[in-house]
């Protein structure tokens, strides 16, 4: 079972919503699909970003994904630790592990992402 | 091959299945890309040791008096005079140069020969061989792909497992003195194993080459005897970049029929002098002219506004490499060296470009590089396995 304090994204990242501050970052699902992160480009902070807006992207050994951003607004925060030690989005996925938070725009936004039930079903938890 | 065809299978394709492995299709095959982890798995190879399934790889038998003249009149390498039990790193030419595989070649006995290419180019090289041999005196080819299974045991632990099998209980002496690139063969109820001192991680390792209905047996035996050793299964992904380290070409990466041996820098598996061979000619050429490219190792690096080096993105093959603002060239690998730490590529580049002068493009962005002499990791094949580097 996923965390049940958060919403999520088919692109496997995870939202946790704190007053008008939403905190992004990737499942623990999508932390072991990928494997052994060894890269990270997050966008910076300033930059106004649109809901489903590709934003960074996240390297492993083998290959490169996109990030994506689950909400529309500004990015005021940016892991800089991940930046530096991006085997961190492997071993904490959900917390030391976070990578950017936005100024949430339109809470609308939020409504549309998965539960962590409809997430979990989509993994096939 | 069509996308339909179904994927060929290893005597061990189960076994990898059933041990948590990632499977992937691969020249053809559904091979292992990974179990625990590629980072987990290559320091594992690089401080104990790890088992690889690579029965996908091509064994072509070649039989005969006419062997030793015809074979040495394909490969860019000297195969001529070799002793028994002496193994040779060559490439494959066509008329023109392009490389159309690189590979083992192993004297076995006077007119007992084993070629062994790289699965993906198997298909090529088997038309190949057949093609040259039409007609040739005293040469019998037997594609025995099908029928031999490959299993390389690599890294400091390599021969203490290896000499630990029950097969080879009785071959202790000829194990110890197994040189690197030598290899015995091994009379067996099932048929005949090769017991080869070779191996594409840069550590001291082996390669057993096995009929298929050993295989399984084998596989499990070596997981067992080595328990103490902290011997595990490695996949597909960590031997690339094993071999990324200590700079070893890979066909489809810094080998390709579009240009030559030396401008893929092994050169030093070219021998020109005295020798007749296919693509000698073309050879020669641009070697008395220069080869127009040439291979060199790149580090990408992130320096922030106070300098300091910060992760850098990794220059995957086909990323565009550049001299001042013109394209110089193109990357063939890259990775981030999981046992250095750091963003490092080989790259194709025009020969005259300034090397000072580099730059990498990485999504859409170019990047600083600076040039780093490879092997990026030296190989500890011979010696102490568990030498310093």
């Amino acid at each position: 079972m996923v965390a049940s304090d958060r919403k999520y994204t088919k692109d496997h990242e995870w939202v946790l919503a704190e007053g008008e501050s939403a905190t992004v970052g990737v499942t623990e699902y999508a932390a072991h699909e990928l494997g052994d992160v060894v890269f990270l480009e997050l966008p910076e902070v300033g930059t106004v970003v649109a809901q489903g807006e590709a934003v960074g992207t996240i390297e492993t050994v083998k290959s490169v994904e996109d990030l994506f951003s689950p909400v529309g607004g500004e990015v005021i925060a940016v892991n800089e630790a991940v930046l530096d030690a991006p085997e961190t989005v492997n071993q904490d996925p959900l917390e030391a592990g976070w990578l950017f938070k936005v100024r949430i725009e339109d809470r609308s936004e939020m409504d549309e992402l998965l539960s962590a039930d409809d997430y979990d079903a989509l993994i096939g938890g | 091959m069509t996308d339909d065809t179904p994927l060929r299978t290893t005597p061990l394709t189960a076994w990898h299945r059933d041990h948590g492995a990632r499977m992937v299709p691969f020249a053809g095959f559904e091979m292992p890309v990974q179990y625990r982890g590629v980072l987990a798995e290559h320091a594992a190879v690089r401080e104990r040791v790890g088992l690889f399934d690579i029965t996908h790889m091509g064994e072509i038998l070649a039989n005969g008096p006419g062997v030793e003249a015809w074979l040495d009149g394909l490969c860019t390498n000297r195969v001529a005079g070799l002793p028994d039990g002496k193994v040779v790193y060559t490439a494959m030419c066509r008329p023109d140069g392009g490389v159309l595989d690189d590979m083992l070649i192993y004297r076995l006995g006077r007119e007992d020969w084993l070629i062994v290419c790289n699965a993906s180019n198997h298909d090529k090289i088997a038309a190949w061989v057949a093609g040259r041999a039409a007609g040739v005196a005293g040469v019998a080819l037997d594609d025995a792909s099908d029928r031999t299974a490959m299993i390389a045991v690599q890294g400091p632990e390599a021969a203490a497992l290896t000499g630990r099998l029950a097969a080879l209980a009785g071959s202790a002496d000829a194990l110890d003195a197994l040189e690197f690139y030598t290899a015995f063969a091994l009379p067996r109820p099932g048929g005949r194993w090769i017991v080869s001192r070779t191996g594409y991680t840069g550590e001291r390792g082996y390669e057993l080459y096995v009929p298929y209905a050993d295989a399984l047996p084998l596989w499990e035996e070596l997981l067992a005897l080595g328990g103490d050793l902290g011997v595990e299964p490695i996949g597909l992904a960590a031997r690339d970049t094993l071999r990324f380290e200590p700079a070893y070409c890979l066909y489809g990466h810094e080998l390709s029929e579009d240009w030559t041996p030396l401008e893929a820098g092994i050169g030093w598996a070219v021998r020109l002098k005295d020798r007749e061979f296919v693509g000698r000619e073309a050879l020669q050429r641009q070697k008395d002219a220069g080869p127009p490219r040439r291979l060199v190792g790149l580090e990408v690096t992130a320096p922030d506004a106070a300098g300091r080096d910060r992760p850098a993105p990794i220059a995957r093959q086909g990323a565009p490499v550049f001299c001042g603002d013109a394209p110089a060239g193109v990357v063939t690998s890259g990775t981030k060296s999981p046992t250095l730490g750091r963003s490092l590529a080989l790259a194709l580049i025009d020969a005259g470009c300034d090397p000072a002068d580099l730059s990498v493009e990485i999504r859409d962005r170019r990047h600083p590089v600076r040039v780093v002499s490879y092997p990026f990791l030296a190989a500890r094949v011979k010696g102490d396995p568990r030498a310093a580097r």
